[in-house]
């Protein structure tokens, strides 16, 4: 592999940007791995690259049906931040924080990590208790966070709706080292650092079957043929139901669609990611200066990677209720991603009841922040047949003995959490 | 944008209803167990395809809707009561 520079860039400049190589082979699948990775999203992506770093389990394959990072690591609103009210939550997304802070180097390729601050707002003395309560858990912990006032917001974000008669913004609670990262980015560097440790990324390689002897896995069915396998995870956030019934796996989870929105470009307006208290609305501005934005589930059960025009209206209502100055904008592009909604609100990284088969998934509408911590706290479970102590609670098994993740307190019914 | 014929009241927009989730599991016993109660609960099925789902027309009459819909192309095969027993097309 060639190293990324900034020497490097201005000498392919220079030449035209002619000589690129390219970023990742496109082998042949061997006939057997020692483990192979069932989806080439960024959480497969990078539970390859730590296997092969952290565990030196190179002889890796990473199946993906289409090309690599087109499924929900091209669909999120690129979100990165670790403000979580439970230990067991916030504990992992912090882990995963600090992985995101190194990762550039790491793999040597640039992710675009911005720490512009995530800022949640508060419209009442309610709201605020729970955000100052959010942000004591998080400080216990040693995760940064900080109680605004309503003047501070107003010098951070002037042009949300102060005086709303409805919902006045009371203030809010600020991770300053949250921010945005490139999605696509992110695929595409975990795939080039990990071909470059020795793992096979195979494209067009669709699974079709789940091959077992007894209670092991000892492979997988593709399109492209049977492949071998000592060990296999899944990485399918979307469509884990589907793969996990392969296995013979009926799963705590419903598969729900996600609406997600870009405006036409504008000069810098909001210089932060602010999150809306009295509705479900979230807002970043790209580097391309489109707004990017999303809101609630459209709350039913749905694999189709679009959404109604109900949920676009209600999203929009809501943005405008926080910013009115967005009523005036077009958005140019709209889109939907499957979301694999557990019956808690979180995720699942576990080892599950076939021997040799590990679980990645569930992770409702907050993957992409965790991209680095799943990838690494998979690996550790996949290459130890144990987990890590910071996915050690993220299990299928939590559900029946009662120990839920419930960060919302919503209860089992997947379309509202 | 989904059009769903409440038995009672007719076609009705998708907005006069809120979703309830998946018809097809049905409470155990009150001495059945743990683990079925972990499945009634908790586990689904999940399909890409045809789904028998409740759909409240809470908006409407307030009576509980039994719908067939497909998961990925969003047709609706057949709604009826909730004691109506409704045929799932093949694909």
């Amino acid at each position: 592999m060639t190293r990324y520079s900034a020497f490097g860039l201005l000498t392919k400049a220079f030449g035209g940007h002619a000589g690129w190589g390219r970023a990742w082979r496109d082998p042949a699948p061997k006939a057997s791995y020692d483990v192979v990775i069932i989806g080439g999203g960024g959480h497969g992506l990078a539970s390859a690259y730590y296997l092969a770093k952290e565990h030196g389990i190179t002889n890796v394959a990473v199946l993906e049906k289409g090309p690599i990072g087109l499924g929900n690591t091209g669909r999120n609103t690129t979100i990165v931040r670790s403000n979580y009210l439970l230990p067991e939550n916030n504990h992992f997304y912090e882990w995963s924080l600090k992985l995101w802070e190194g990762l550039e180097q790491d793999i040597n390729y640039n992710v675009m990590m911005s720490q512009r601050g995530v800022l949640n707002l508060f419209h009442s003395d309610a709201q605020k208790a729970a955000a100052a309560r959010r942000g004591n858990a998080m400080r216990l912990i040693g995760v940064d966070a900080e109680l605004l006032d309503r003047e501070q917001v107003r010098a951070m974000v002037p042009l949300l709706d102060f005086d709303n008669a409805r919902f006045p913004v009371m203030g809010g609670l600020l991770q300053p080292r949250g921010g945005t990262a490139r999605h696509d980015a992110v695929a595409w560097g975990f795939a080039r650092a990990a071909d470059a440790r020795g793992v096979d990324i195979i494209q067009h390689c669709e699974v079709t079957g789940i091959r077992r002897e007894g209670d092991r896995v000892v492979g997988v069915e593709t399109t492209r043929g049977f492949i071998g396998a000592g060990k296999v995870g899944m990485a399918v956030a979307g469509n884990t139901s589907r793969v996990a019934a392969m296995a013979g796996l009926r799963l705590p989870i419903e598969s729900h669609v996600l609406q997600a929105f870009v405006t036409e470009g504008l000069k810098p307006l909001v210089d932060t990611v602010v999150t809306f208290g009295a509705g479900h609305f979230y807002i970043s501005q790209s580097d391309k200066g489109g707004l990017v934005f999303g809101g609630d589930l459209d709350g039913y059960n749905s694999y189709a990677q679009r959404g109604t025009l109900q949920m676009v209206e209600h999203v929009f209502a809501a943005g405008v209720a926080m910013m009115p100055c967005l009523s005036r904008l077009r958005v140019l592009r709209q889109w939907g991603g499957v979301m694999d909604m557990t019956m808690d609100g979180s995720p699942l990284i576990c080892r599950t009841p076939v021997e040799g088969l590990y679980l990645n998934g569930g992770w409702c509408y907050g993957g992409f922040k965790a991209t680095p911590g799943s990838g690494w706290c998979f690996a550790h479970t996949i290459a130890n047949d144990a987990p890590h102590r910071l996915n050690a609670a993220m299990t299928i098994e939590r559900f029946r003995d009662g120990r839920l993740m419930d960060e919302r307190g919503t209860g089992p019914w997947p379309w509202a959490q | 944008m989904h059009l769903i014929t409440c038995p009672w009241c007719g076609p009705r927009d998708e907005a006069e209803f809120a979703y309830r989730g998946d018809a097809t599991v049905a409470r155990p016993a009150a001495d059945a167990g743990i683990d079925a109660f972990y499945d009634y609960v908790y586990t689904r099925a999940n399909p890409r395809g045809w789904h028998t789902e409740w759909w409240h027309h809470a908006a409407g009459c307030h009576q509980f809707v039994k719908v067939v819909r497909h998961t990925l192309t969003h047709a609706i095969a057949a709604t009826g009561k909730p004691t109506d027993t409704l045929p799932v097309p093949a694909e």
